[in-house]
């Protein structure tokens, strides 16, 4: 028998390695839509059926944008990566639940096409596309700053907010230097005015279980965001019980919402484990200096888009020093 | 053993064939023996077309930096010419027509244990480069080379029995069925080293391999069998000296820098059946296997056995995605089946078409998993961002050339982004440049 020299085989030749981690980056976006799943069903509870709607209508714009601009540039669309609904989601999260839909399909639009894909897509962006969205959508203030009473859930519909009763956010009155009139409690939980997803620290709470269970994140960022605003606030009391003052500050707002969503986005805070405490204890700094000292009572978003574009040189913070750097010399021979 | 080293994966182990005893191949009808099998000067062929060799018979050899190359049957030469080999180039090789007799070649004979004895380590080094050895765990560094190069130097000796590769079995069923050969071997490693102790590494998903070897381990032969976590690259030697020893192989030096010397336990094997039987390295112990093989073997391979004959004989019958010699973390995918097997190939591995992973446009997250898994402590994200936008000094100074192209980043990478492939092209570039200064 002389040696085969033809087969019918079509081999595909690529470099090693030629297995993959089951953990794709559509995995990882799914893991945190999940791990947003409880806050939305809380928003739903607190504020009515509308939260649902325009968590919707702002995950199917953002996957529409996405589309529509791989489409009309003709490049390779890759929304099956479920990032855009991420943004979607986290942007309605941060929007108060009598936002008008027009509203948010425009910050959808800002959010994916200008900070998401005009930067060349996922992972080029340089600050968080939801986060961004928010600021971009400040140039409605009214719009933006419009709380209603939870709880009474027929005053919101899905088509009307003329109802609405407004309400103070116990950020207002922190802002003031005053406690809130609402309980702790209520703030953990999630009974009091806001936007749609910040409400409930409980609820996020279980999100970030289910992120660290799946490993999708370490604690690293949130624990040094909140620890950083919880010190500093405990130690600059403005003249309350520091406890209770501290409490109301790391429970209000969209303190945790940030912390535990937006601060850990891959994309935009850095790679070293040194450069991401630094980066969160920034957050943390900043979101303490504005809610004291800006005009507006609410700093995470901005401290967040801040520390964001520090990324680049945080990334040269903390580098590992490779295996057997010592006698580095001979590298390369 | 107390030391464990940084990073690594753990793909599923999918060691398929651990249970099945190792099976003779039948010696083909032709070999075609590659000229080129270790690192270093290729052979020169010292047979021409028509010649009759025998079995064990030298067929190629070299100066310098070489081993020699036998035939691994008794038969005709037929061609003497350019063939593809499994590091996708085609190299010289011997093309010989099996005539299936087995003729042993006159110049092999057997030694008695007080012959052995008597032999000295010079003599023992001659023996191992006459008998072709080199490392058989897939890096191919010829043996004597490296006991040469250790003299004097080497404190701790290492047999790396490891096997961290998924799918692969061969080293496991070797310390299973010849545990007394692969120990007996590395004590002709021990003397020729002027060493009274050594150790042997194995993960702790092989506990009847190490049974048996602890099993042939005497009193006061000074072998401590070591029981490494599981744990992909723990058989890169650098890794795995690490873990032995707690010595960091310096960046660019060799571990005989840190006094130590790491052999595959198939290497020690083939080291007795040398100085023993006084047979060279002319077959060797291959593992056919992957996620789409129905029969997945063991076998004994005669070296320049024809690689489809291999898939043949697993009962394979699927169009195949890939077939790999080696394992599908570090192995090369084969273009052409007709390539033979040599010394450095441990596993044929076939996989199927579920393993396409190959985003045409993969997009980074930055989610610095490359950088947890490296076990060389590298940063593979930063070091793709400087390949890609072709910036040298950068991938230097990111010390690109420590790579060990073990595959973490890239098996871990959620975007599945071709980092590997990346450093691959990046550290020739480095090579080249460096090259180019002197």
């Amino acid at each position: 028998m002389a040696q085969p020299t033809k087969y019918s085989y079509e081999l595909t030749i690529s470099s090693s390695p030629h297995i993959h981690a089951p953990v794709t980056t559509q995995v990882i976006m799914a893991d945190v839509l999940i791990a947003l799943t409880p806050a939305l069903l809380g928003a739903v509870a607190y504020f009515g059926l509308r939260a649902l709607t325009v968590t919707l209508v702002s995950a199917a714009a953002c996957l529409f944008f996405e589309w529509a601009y791989c489409r009309l540039l003709k490049t390779e669309c890759q929304t099956y990566d479920l990032s855009a609904l991420v943004t979607g989601v986290l942007l309605a999260f941060v929007c108060p639940v009598t936002i008008p839909y027009w509203t948010i399909i425009l910050g959808d639009f800002f959010a994916i096409v200008v900070v998401k894909m005009l930067f060349g897509g996922l992972g080029k962006n340089l600050v968080n596309p939801a986060l961004a969205g928010r600021a971009f959508l400040f140039s409605w203030p009214a719009i933006m700053s419009t709380w209603v009473q939870v709880g009474r859930a027929n005053a919101v519909g899905i088509f009307h907010t003329a109802d609405a009763i407004t309400v103070a956010t116990p950020l207002a009155s922190l802002h003031q230097g005053l406690l809130p009139q609402q309980t702790l409690w209520d703030c953990f939980f999630g009974n009091v005015g806001g936007c749609i997803g910040e409400t409930s620290g409980a609820l996020l709470l279980v999100g970030f279980v289910y992120l660290l269970v799946r490993r999708v994140i370490t604690p690293r960022i949130p624990l040094a965001f909140v620890g950083t605003v919880a010190l500093l606030t405990f130690l600059l009391p403005m003249g309350q019980d520091r406890l209770v003052w501290m409490g109301y500050q790391v429970f209000s707002g969209g303190l945790l919402l940030g912390a535990i969503f937006m601060a850990t986005d891959y994309v935009t805070s850095p790679l070293t484990p040194k450069g991401q405490i630094l980066y969160a204890a920034g957050c943390g700094v900043l979101t303490v200096l504005i809610r004291y000292l800006g005009s507006y009572p609410e700093g995470v978003s901005y401290a967040i888009l801040c520390m964001n574009c520090c990324c680049v040189l945080l990334d040269r913070v903390g580098r590992p020093t490779p295996f057997g750097a010592p006698g580095k010399g001979g590298a390369g021979k | 053993m107390a030391f464990s080293f940084f990073g690594g994966v753990h793909p599923r182990e999918n060691k398929i064939a651990a249970e099945l005893p190792i099976e003779v191949f039948p010696k083909p009808d032709i070999v075609v023996i590659p000229m080129s099998q270790h690192i270093g000067a290729p052979c020169v062929p010292l047979v021409r077309k028509g010649d009759t060799v025998t079995l064990g018979q030298k067929i190629g050899d070299n100066q310098g930096l070489c081993v020699p190359v036998h035939s691994s049957v008794s038969g005709t030469v037929k061609a003497v010419e350019m063939r593809a080999h499994t590091s996708g180039t085609t190299v010289m090789s011997v093309v010989i027509e099996n005539d299936h007799l087995d003729t042993l070649c006159p110049e092999i004979s057997p030694r008695t244990p007080e012959q052995v004895a008597a032999l000295t380590g010079q003599e023992l080094l001659e023996i191992l480069r006459e008998g072709g050895i080199v490392g058989m765990g897939g890096a191919t560094f010829p043996t004597y080379a490296k006991l040469q190069s250790g003299l004097g130097k080497v404190d701790t000796i290492i047999v790396n029995a490891s096997e961290c590769e998924p799918f692969i079995t061969a080293d496991d069923r070797l310390c299973r069925e010849s545990p007394a050969q692969i120990l007996s071997g590395l004590k002709i490693l021990m003397k020729i080293l002027d060493l009274s102790s050594a150790h042997v590494a194995i993960e702790d998903n092989k506990p009847q391999a190490a049974q048996a070897l602890r099993s042939q381990l005497g009193k006061d032969d000074g072998i401590r069998v070591d029981v490494l976590p599981a744990r992909y690259p723990q058989g890169a030697e650098k890794q795995m000296i690490y873990a032995i020893t707690g010595r960091e192989v310096p960046s660019g030096g060799l571990p005989a820098a840190v006094g130590c010397a790491v052999f595959n336990a198939a290497t020690c094997k083939a080291v007795h059946d040398v100085v023993y039987t006084g047979m060279p390295l002319v077959e060797r112990v291959v593992t056919v296997s992957g996620d789409i093989v129905p029969n997945p073997k063991n076998f004994l391979v005669p070296i320049g056995t024809n690689i489809n004959a291999l898939l043949k004989a697993v009962g394979h019958t699927e169009n195949p995605y890939k077939v790999l010699s080696g394992g599908p973390m570090m192995g090369a995918s084969l273009y052409d089946l007709a390539a033979p097997t040599v010394k450095g190939v441990n596993a044929v591995t076939i996989l199927g078409r579920k393993n396409r992973y190959a985003p045409e446009n993969p997009r980074c997250l930055r989610c610095g998993k490359c950088i947890s898994a490296c076990p060389m402590k590298l940063m593979p994200v930063l070091m793709y961002k400087a390949q890609q936008s072709g910036k040298p000094e950068e991938m230097r100074s990111l010390h690109m050339m420590d790579c060990i192209e073990c595959g973490c980043c890239a098996y871990t990478c959620p975007a599945g982004v071709p980092l590997v492939l990346a450093f691959r092209s990046g550290k020739q570039i480095l090579r080249s440049a460096q090259a180019a200064k002197k």
